[in-house]
């Protein structure tokens, strides 16, 4: 623990950190542009330069100087001033003067930084430097002239995203940022570089010229891309949200967000249901509230018990998984179901179905299994934790069939079987390990005895031990651990509701356009959702609902994490969210829900469900059910395959089309005037 | 001057063979066992006691560097040894000579060396556009791996020393230590931040030694001919020969082993034939190689070439490459050229260097033709001491120097160029 002095001010740091640590936590405010705390150190913008005594006389780089006892720190000196205005000037000379047409604008170190340490007028008076574009992909926006090489980006990709798209090419004045072959960034997490430039040389492609920062409104919510719970902020202007930025949240997401998570979200102004509608002669017909309320009402009239059912999709908030449920009650059905990809798992043991380790703490695991799931496009935020993990030293091994994870795992095979009989190289580092962890895809629950085979590898390799849980299951749907905390699960899965199909007189669909539901033909179907994606044409009644910007609502992420979002914005024509819709039918139906605003709806499924009742990590014991395993064999079907158009406000965002064509199946994608 | 008996580099002019055989005769690779014998500490010692400092510039003490590496390397991060050849300094050949005519000095000296800090092999990085002087190298290695001197059981002494040579692509910057280790370990030649040093973190984050090729080639016959006749040469602090290397305006440019300290106009009348049109005719001397300061006529004449004499001048001894300009030399035009040469090499990495040597010298180019305003005689002054000491490496100090010698002593000229482009028309018609 070094103690020094920083402007007179006694400061001790933990041992390690650097000396521009040290003035942060004295206090003192050290510019900066290539230092970021989660990138390796550069040390090439010179901009944090301050005096260091004892040391040699010239003003050192304090991002990449080490804190030692007994320094002197001076970082308010009129030679540290003259330091950094000349690196300052320096880095304004071939900078364009375009900031009036540049995104980054309001939001730039540059811009901000140049207030306290500018001239104020150019001593340069030769021609600027330009720089021809770079073409990055469909997320990020190059123009590169103004780039001050600071290879933040460059870095970002190399040691966070693990792709080495990013370089740098020619030296000197001459040196240029720019991707390899200019291919787009092969990378999920491209989106990211445009927040990390501290210039506008990288900026959002799908933002370009849309809004200026201070004309945002800032939300904080919850993404629903996947189920890490990424925490974002909605940045809207009027009715619609213009961009999606991450909020740090260090057990979470840290301070990232992948592209589908930033970048979805035009897709929210596309293919929206804005009014209710009823299937008149076979054709969806518009219709008013009260006129689709009273559709409902007649088909439903005389329902006998489990004659209702629902199904949920990916994307559903815990506040309206509960409303149907108590709705369905109150109709005397308990057929509900939110996998919708019709796993019928055992869930009569929480503990065994979420990521116990949890996200952050998966950076101390020092030996990994990855069973049947492809991580990077599963969970591209745990798949980064990863990365971190090997960094300290952990040892990664993987079953399923073979993937770019962007690390090098030790593949164990394709098929499942080799989970019994695990190589010795897997189970001598697995059983050696102080910290091992195991992460199974849901897929794999799939299979017959698929819970049981992971359950029976915690027991051999007593991945729970003091301090320490090791047993992770990596869903993919930010409404999954949240469903199945609630109960809205039925033994048998989707299998079991649809083989009781013909008995029922309506399914509530709920957002479910990623299942099958080939069996409900027949049925009467209520869409509640948000997008006219697929299950909506299947639908008899449409009721539109409200996306997840713009209700308040709570998700449980993979890890059991209860997060809450906020409205950034209401939702499109008459939709209405999703909760009131359940509300207002329950009136219709004679079995009015007991909560009439938000609040009361909290209160109430707190009251049902305790562990519910407040945000943060759900505490759940280890407590695995008793399961009977069958030999597990075959081959998982990463659930996977497109990663940008994985839900319905993905498909209908341009964005991520344009991604997918680009990125997943590398076509060139065609501008109109071609 | 020096005693012909006291010179190391026995075959610099060429005269005679470089191959093994040769370099044996002239005493090279004699009884190298028994310098070993002595024992890695008593040889830095050695070293330490002769007052050697780096050859290739900043005039670092040789044995002190090598006394930085570990004493016990660690299994799996051996130490190594990393001999600079990377000699690109405008000005400079010293090393060139010393592969070319007596490769095996350096060899011997890279065991000896790299036996003294304990290294398990030596790499010689070598200049891309040394083409034939590396397929020399390349031959005399194999020389000396052929008749056991290094290897296993290097020279029966029992120590296992492996000699790699390695061609750089020919950028200036590759020679600075830190970002030859870059460019080795196949990365863009970029230099590192320091701290870690290389003596702690270096080649393939193993402790490293870099060190220029002449340090490594002296020490064996330093250790021959014993640390008190190394130390016997020169002035204090400033002990043993020097090869320096004398081009420009004299009647007949060498590389030449000298005393360290010999008075310039010694060193130019006994080797390089005297400045051409005599010593009026001479204007100014770099005397390190294009990155310190130049030195103006009057000043150098009499000056000693070393280290603590040069630096008195303001200036620096450098590699000892001796550029001498006579009067007909345009001399704004020469450090703009200069200036071009660092904006060329700048790698580009940190701001003052990447930014600063192109104004830099797009500024001296205006200077050279008098577009400009007496006022930019300032800010360049000004832009120089930016540059200087706020970038990662020396080389933003290599561009900034030689244009502070500029106009520290040659200020009047390039106002002269201006108002003659200017003013001077003007004023004839006041008058």
């Amino acid at each position: 623990m070094p103690k020094l002095t920083v402007d007179g001010i006694e400061v001790e740091v933990p041992a390690g950190a650097t000396v521009l640590q040290a003035c942060e936590a004295a206090g003192k405010e050290i510019p900066r542009f290539c230092y970021h705390e989660r990138l390796s150190i550069a040390g090439n913008c010179r901009m944090c330069l301050v005096e260091v005594a004892p040391g040699p006389p010239k003003p050192q780089a304090s991002c990449a100087l080490p804190a030692a006892d007994n320094q002197i720190i001076t970082t308010n000196s009129e030679k540290v001033k003259k330091a950094r205005e000349g690196v300052m000037e320096f880095l304004l000379i071939n900078h364009p003067l375009d900031c009036p047409i540049c995104d980054q604008g309001g939001e730039c170190d540059l811009q901000d930084q140049s207030i306290a340490y500018g001239r104020g007028h150019t001593r340069f008076i030769e021609n600027k430097r330009a720089v021809t574009e770079k073409y990055m992909g469909p997320i990020v926006k190059t123009v590169m002239t103004r780039c001050i090489q600071c290879t933040r980006c460059v870095r970002f990709a190399e040691e966070i995203a693990g792709v080495e798209d990013i370089g740098a090419i020619y030296r000197g004045e001459n040196m240029q940022i720019t991707t390899y072959l200019e291919h787009a960034i092969q990378s999920e997490l491209s989106g990211n570089v445009v927040d990390l430039c501290p210039v506008g040389a990288l900026t959002s492609k799908p933002y370009a010229f849309e809004a200026r920062p201070w004309e945002l409104k800032r939300t904080p919510g919850i993404d629903v891309m996947d189920a890490v719970g990424t925490n974002v902020r909605f940045d809207s202007r009027g009715r619609q949200v213009l961009r999606v930025l991450p909020r740090i949240n260090e057990d979470v997401n840290e301070e990232w967000a992948h592209d589908k998570t930033r970048h979805a979200v035009d897709g929210l102004v596309r293919r929206r249901l804005d009014r209710p509608y009823v299937r008149i002669e076979g054709k969806l017909q518009p219709v008013s509230w009260a006129d689709a309320f009273a559709v409902i009402a007649r088909q439903i009239a005389g329902a006998g018990p489990d004659e209702v059912a629902a199904v949920a999709g990916d994307l559903v908030e815990i506040e309206s998984l509960y409303a149907t449920r108590k709705l369905l009650a109150s109709l005397g059905s308990s057929l509900v179901e939110a996998r919708q990809n019709g796993l019928a798992y055992d869930t009569s043991g929480l503990s065994a179905l979420r990521f116990n380790t949890t996200i952050a703490g998966l950076e101390q695991a020092d030996v990994i299994l990855l069973v049947g799931t492809n991580v990077r496009l599963e969970a591209p935020l745990v798949n980064t934790r990863i990365r971190k993990a090997i960094k300290r030293g952990a040892k990664v091994f993987a079953i399923g069939r073979e993937v770019d994870l962007t690390y090098r795992a030790t593949w164990l095979g394709e098929d499942l079987s080799a989970l019994a009989d695990l190589p010795a190289e897997a189970a001598d580092a697995l059983r050696a390990a102080e910290r091992p962890a195991v992460l199974v895809g849901e897929a794999v629950l799939g299979f017959d005895g698929g819970l049981a085979a992971a359950l029976k590898l915690a027991g051999d390799f007593s991945l729970v031990r003091q301090g320490w849980n090791g047993f992770n299951i990596v869903h993919t749907a930010a409404s999954r651990m949240g469903a199945l905390m609630l109960g809205f699960t039925t033994p048998g899965g989707l299998g079991a509701i649809a083989a009781r199909a013909n008995a029922l007189k309506a399914l509530f669909v709920l957002g479910a356009d990623e299942a099958d539901l080939s069996a409900f033909d027949d049925t009467f179907q209520i869409y509640i959702g948000h997008h006219g994606d697929r299950a909506a044409h299947h639908a008899d009644v449409i009721l539109p609902g409200a996306a997840y910007a713009e209700k308040p609502g709570s998700w449980v992420n993979l890890e059991g994490r209860l997060q809450r979002g906020e409205r950034a914005v209401f939702p499109v024509g008459d939709a209405r969210e999703d909760w009131t819709i359940l509300r207002a039918l329950s009136d219709v139906l004679g079995h009015r829900l007991p909560f009439d605003n938000y609040d009361q709806l909290l209160q109430s499924l707190a009251a049902d469900h305790p562990m519910l009742a407040s945000e943060g990590l759900v505490p759940l014991e280890w407590a695995p059910p008793q399961l009977e395993g069958t030999a597990l064999s075959g081959v998982v079907d990463y659930p996977i395959t497109d990663f940008y158009l994985t839900n319905a406000i993905a498909r209908a965002s341009e964005t991520m089309n344009r991604c997918s064509t680009e990125i997943v199946h590398h076509q060139p994608v065609l501008e109109a005037a071609e | 001057m020096l005693d012909d008996k006291d010179r190391i580099f026995t075959n610099v002019y060429g005269y005679q063979d470089w191959g093994v055989d040769a370099a044996v005769r002239r005493g090279d690779w004699d009884n190298t066992k028994d310098l070993l014998a002595r024992g890695p500490d008593a040889i830095i010692e050695e070293i330490k006691a002769s007052g050697l400092r780096g050859r290739g510039g900043a005039g670092f003490p040789t044995g002190m560097k090598w006394s930085f590496m570990p004493k016990e390397p660690q299994p799996g991060r051996p130490s190594l040894l990393l001999i600079n050849a990377d000699e690109s300094e405008p000005g400079s050949c010293k090393d060139r000579e010393i592969i070319r005519h007596d490769p095996h000095k350096l060899i011997e000296g890279a065991l000896v060396a790299g036996f003294a800090m304990r290294a398990r092999a030596a790499y010689i990085y070598i200049r891309g556009e040394f083409i034939r002087e590396a397929e020399t190298l390349f031959a005399a290695v194999q020389q000396a791996y052929d008749r056991g001197f290094i290897g296993k059981n290097a020279c029966g002494s029992g120590y296992d020393f492996d000699v790699f040579v390695h061609r750089g692509a020919g950028a200036y910057i590759c020679g600075e230590e830190t970002a030859q280790i870059e460019s080795l370990e196949g990365k863009k030649g970029q230099p590192r931040l320091k701290p870690p040093f290389p003596a702690g973190v270096g080649l393939y984050g193993c402790p490293t030694t870099v060190n220029n090729v002449e340090s490594i080639a002296v020490t064996p016959t330093i250790l021959r001919r014993s640390a008190s006749w190394f130390s016997s040469i020169g002035r204090e602090n400033n002990k043993g020969t020097k090869l320096f290397q004398i081009s420009g305006h004299v009647n007949t440019p060498c590389v030449v082993e000298e005393a360290m300290g010999i008075p310039f106009r010694e060193l130019i009348e006994k080797h390089a034939g005297g400045i051409r049109g005599g010593w009026d005719n001479l204007l100014a001397v770099i005397p390190g190689g294009s990155s310190v300061p130049l030195v103006p006529a009057a000043q150098i004449m009499d000056a000693p070439m070393d280290f603590d004499g040069l630096k008195a001048l303001g200036s620096g001894l450098g590699t000892a490459a001796v550029i001498v300009m006579d009067k007909s030399t345009d001399i704004v035009r020469a450090i703009s050229r200069i200036s071009y040469f660092y904006k060329h090499e700048s790698c580009g990495q940190c701001t003052p260097c990447r930014e600063g040597t192109g104004w830099m010298w797009r500024v001296m180019e205006r200077l050279r033709t008098g577009e400009a305003r007496i006022d930019e005689i300032d800010l360049l002054e000004q832009v120089t001491r930016q540059v200087e000491g706020h970038t990662i490496c020396a080389l933003g100090d290599a561009a900034a120097w030689p244009i502070q010698g500029l106009i520290r002593h040659f200020r009047p000229e390039i106002e002269r160029r201006i108002n003659e482009r200017n003013g001077a028309p003007q004023l004839q018609a006041a008058e």
